[in-house]
């Protein structure tokens, strides 16, 4: 139960608000339908919303399926998330021009970012902004990410349906959007509940015809709240994770789960944390244009790794269970939180399916498994 | 800057469909930068004009299949400083080395009305099978702007930066939607290297592994997942022998399937 106001709106109202985000100079980003599955794009209004679609998610598998209803956000997440938006795939840094024989000129660094409104950000997703926020904005801000963040509208949904991959209650981010936003939408048949979550969010929801949630609906949220809670496709042990995971580097889980990993990268590109980037200086054919680029990378790739003296994780065990510990257990260290946030999206948009929450289980289980058989016999041995 | 003194360019045709000759040609926005900064000094394909060797860069098309060609190409490879191959021939063989598996007598039999003049290898084989090679650039055809790169970085004296990577990450950075989780369709892209920049998968279609296996190329954790999800034994073999059937892994795991298919 969250104690706070809540307010009710037509759901026709919603368009008014994309309209009037759009008339503010907001680039409005909202789920769209697009080859196949349901992602973030620029919208117009809500008729581009995946009206009375939904999304079947499974390990390696995604597939569109009609609803027999007309909800707007009857699917949970996509391919990716609002990540791209702060921090582009392909990104020019700067560029260097030659002027005359011994002269350079550094030519005009990032563009500026547009103003975003996200329409539809799921709690977990808000909670990745803020994991991201720890590497991007919070110790040494890079430019780009700071601006297009700080001028940024998020407009929350809560999860009333789960996805078959979804474990945000084992991460403590969902399904209830309970930060980061400026306004938080619960849907139901004909409305919309909303809770304002910071002043620019009241101004939006003032320009909009709205009344105060009666009891009877605001008991009706928090008991869809409680049931997606309830029926989340995943779930992951976290209790000590962090020192099961570390303790045990040389656990033959990890040279299994490389027979089935083919290092594509999928997991860490579609997660909404992994922050990893390639940077690389480009030259032209004549000499006088430098260039230099950063473009998402990723910890599966044999360069990234490489240093003098050669590559540090040359096996693809060694590159899984770097990216399994640093997302469950050392991210703690660096950035005081686990760099998960249970969106799912590494299990359904792995091509193979290896899911993330069953392989550290698989650790976890089997440690304990291993502990309780030494209690087991070291009892034996202190009773004969 | 205009140089004097320009290295000079060889571009050279063995086995092949001169598809990564023409990728030069192709390179409209670019061609009056390339000779500025390199004389093409011999390319028969583009003009008949030819300048004697030594060269500092030879581009090296096709694969090794006629008796000829082997001679030939250790010819080459005295007359350049560098000798870089170009395309899915010349790196791995190509389609055409589908024939290292074949009969060729028959072939020759079946094929031609007087085989007896017909001279051709066993097998069609990667130029590095015969010669050393400085720089191996994959691809069916090879990417125009990862050849600007190679020349460019080879001029400038750096090493070119071509990616060895899964064609995903590309796919990715696209913001393509994956078509084995979406649709099921089998795509080599999370076993080929990058370069084309996902062109198939941006289409829609399956990735085809024209630019053949990428650094750790788990081919066989992905074979294993298409034949688990419907995809049988010999279209796994099919899938493996296109375009770089004969570069390892790919060989490797195709060969054993076949074994498998044999045995049933």
């Amino acid at each position: 139960m969250r104690n706070s106001v809540l307010y009710t709106i037509e759901k026709g109202e919603l368009d008014k608000l994309i309209g009037i985000l759009h008339r503010d100079g907001y680039t409005v980003v909202g789920p769209t339908v697009r080859d196949g599955a349901i992602g973030y794009e620029a919208i117009e209004s809500v008729q581009q919303l995946p009206i009375g679609w939904t999304d079947e998610q499974a390990p390696g598998h995604y597939r569109l399926k009609r609803r027999d209803d007309d909800l707007y956000f009857g699917h949970v997440v996509g391919p990716q998330s609002i990540k791209k938006f702060f921090f582009p795939p392909k990104q020019r840094l700067f560029g260097i021009r030659r002027e005359g024989e011994n002269d350079y000129v550094f030519e005009a660094t990032q563009p500026e970012p547009p103003r975003y409104a996200f329409v539809g950000v799921r709690a977990c997703d808000l909670a990745a902004v803020r994991v991201q926020d720890r590497v991007f904005n919070d110790v040494m801000p890079d430019p780009y990410y700071a601006k297009a963040r700080s001028q940024a509208v998020f407009i929350g949904v809560n999860c009333a349906e789960p996805g078959g991959t979804c474990f945000c209650t084992s991460m403590d981010t969902g399904p209830r959007c309970t930060q980061g936003f400026d306004i938080a939408l619960t849907e139901l048949k004909s409305t919309f509940t909303v809770e304002v979550g910071s002043d620019k969010g009241r101004k939006l929801l003032e320009a909009l015809e709205h009344k105060t949630t009666d009891a009877n609906t605001k008991h009706l949220v928090d008991l869809m709240m409680q049931s997606a809670a309830e029926h989340m496709g995943r779930s992951l042990n976290t209790d000590g994770l962090p020192e099961m995971l570390l303790n045990n580097l040389q656990h033959p889980h990890w040279d299994e789960v490389a027979k089935r990993c083919m290092d594509c990268a999928n997991c860490t590109l579609s997660c909404p944390t992994c922050f990893c980037s390639n940077v690389e200086d480009k030259t032209d054919l004549t000499g006088d244009h430098a260039e230099r680029w950063r473009t998402w990378g990723s910890c599966f790739t044999l360069e990234f790794s490489y240093h003098t003296g050669g590559y540090n994780r040359s096996s693809t065990a060694a590159r899984y269970r770097q990216w399994l510990t640093h997302k469950l257990a050392s991210w703690h260290e660096q950035f005081g939180t686990s760099g998960c946030v249970g969106c799912g999206r590494c299990i359904t948009w792995c091509p193979v399916g290896i899911d993330i929450t069953k392989e550290a289980n698989a650790i976890t289980d089997d440690v304990k498994r291993f502990r309780a058989e030494q209690e087991r016999q070291r009892a034996e041995e202190v009773g004969s | 800057m205009v140089r004097d003194n320009k290295p000079k360019l060889a571009v050279y045709k063995f086995s092949s469909c001169d598809g990564c000759q023409l990728s030069i040609l192709d390179l409209e926005d670019e061609l009056l930068a390339l000779t500025g900064a390199v004389e093409i000094a011999f390319f028969l394909e583009a003009r008949r004009k030819v300048q004697p060797g030594p060269y500092d860069i030879g581009l090296v098309e096709g694969s090794i299949s006629t008796p000829e060609e082997a001679e030939r190409i250790v010819q080459v490879r005295k007359e350049c400083k560098y000798l870089v191959t170009i395309g899915a021939c010349a790196t791995s063989g190509g389609i055409q080395a589908l024939k290292n598996w074949a009969d060729v007598e028959e072939y020759k039999r079946v094929v031609y009305a007087s085989p007896q003049y017909i001279q051709t290898l066993e097998t069609a084989s990667p130029i590095a099978a015969y010669v050393l090679v400085d720089f191996e650039l994959r691809g069916c055809p090879v990417n125009k702007y990862q050849l600007v790169e190679v020349i460019t970085a080879l001029v400038a004296g750096r090493r070119p930066q071509i990616p060895t990577y899964p064609v995903c990450l590309e796919c990715k950075r696209e913001g393509n939607v994956c078509v084995m989780v979406t649709e099921g369709t089998p795509c080599l892209g999370p076993i080929t290297q990058a370069g084309c920049g996902a062109l198939c998968p941006t289409y829609g279609r399956g990735c085809y592994a024209c630019f053949g296996p990428s650094e750790s190329s788990s081919t066989e954790a992905l074979c294993t997942h298409c034949e688990k999800t419907g995809t049988d034994k010999p279209t796994i073999v099919r899938m493996l022998r296109s375009f770089n059937g004969y570069l390892e892994p790919f060989k490797q795991v195709g060969d054993e399937y076949e074994r498998q298919v044999g045995n049933q």
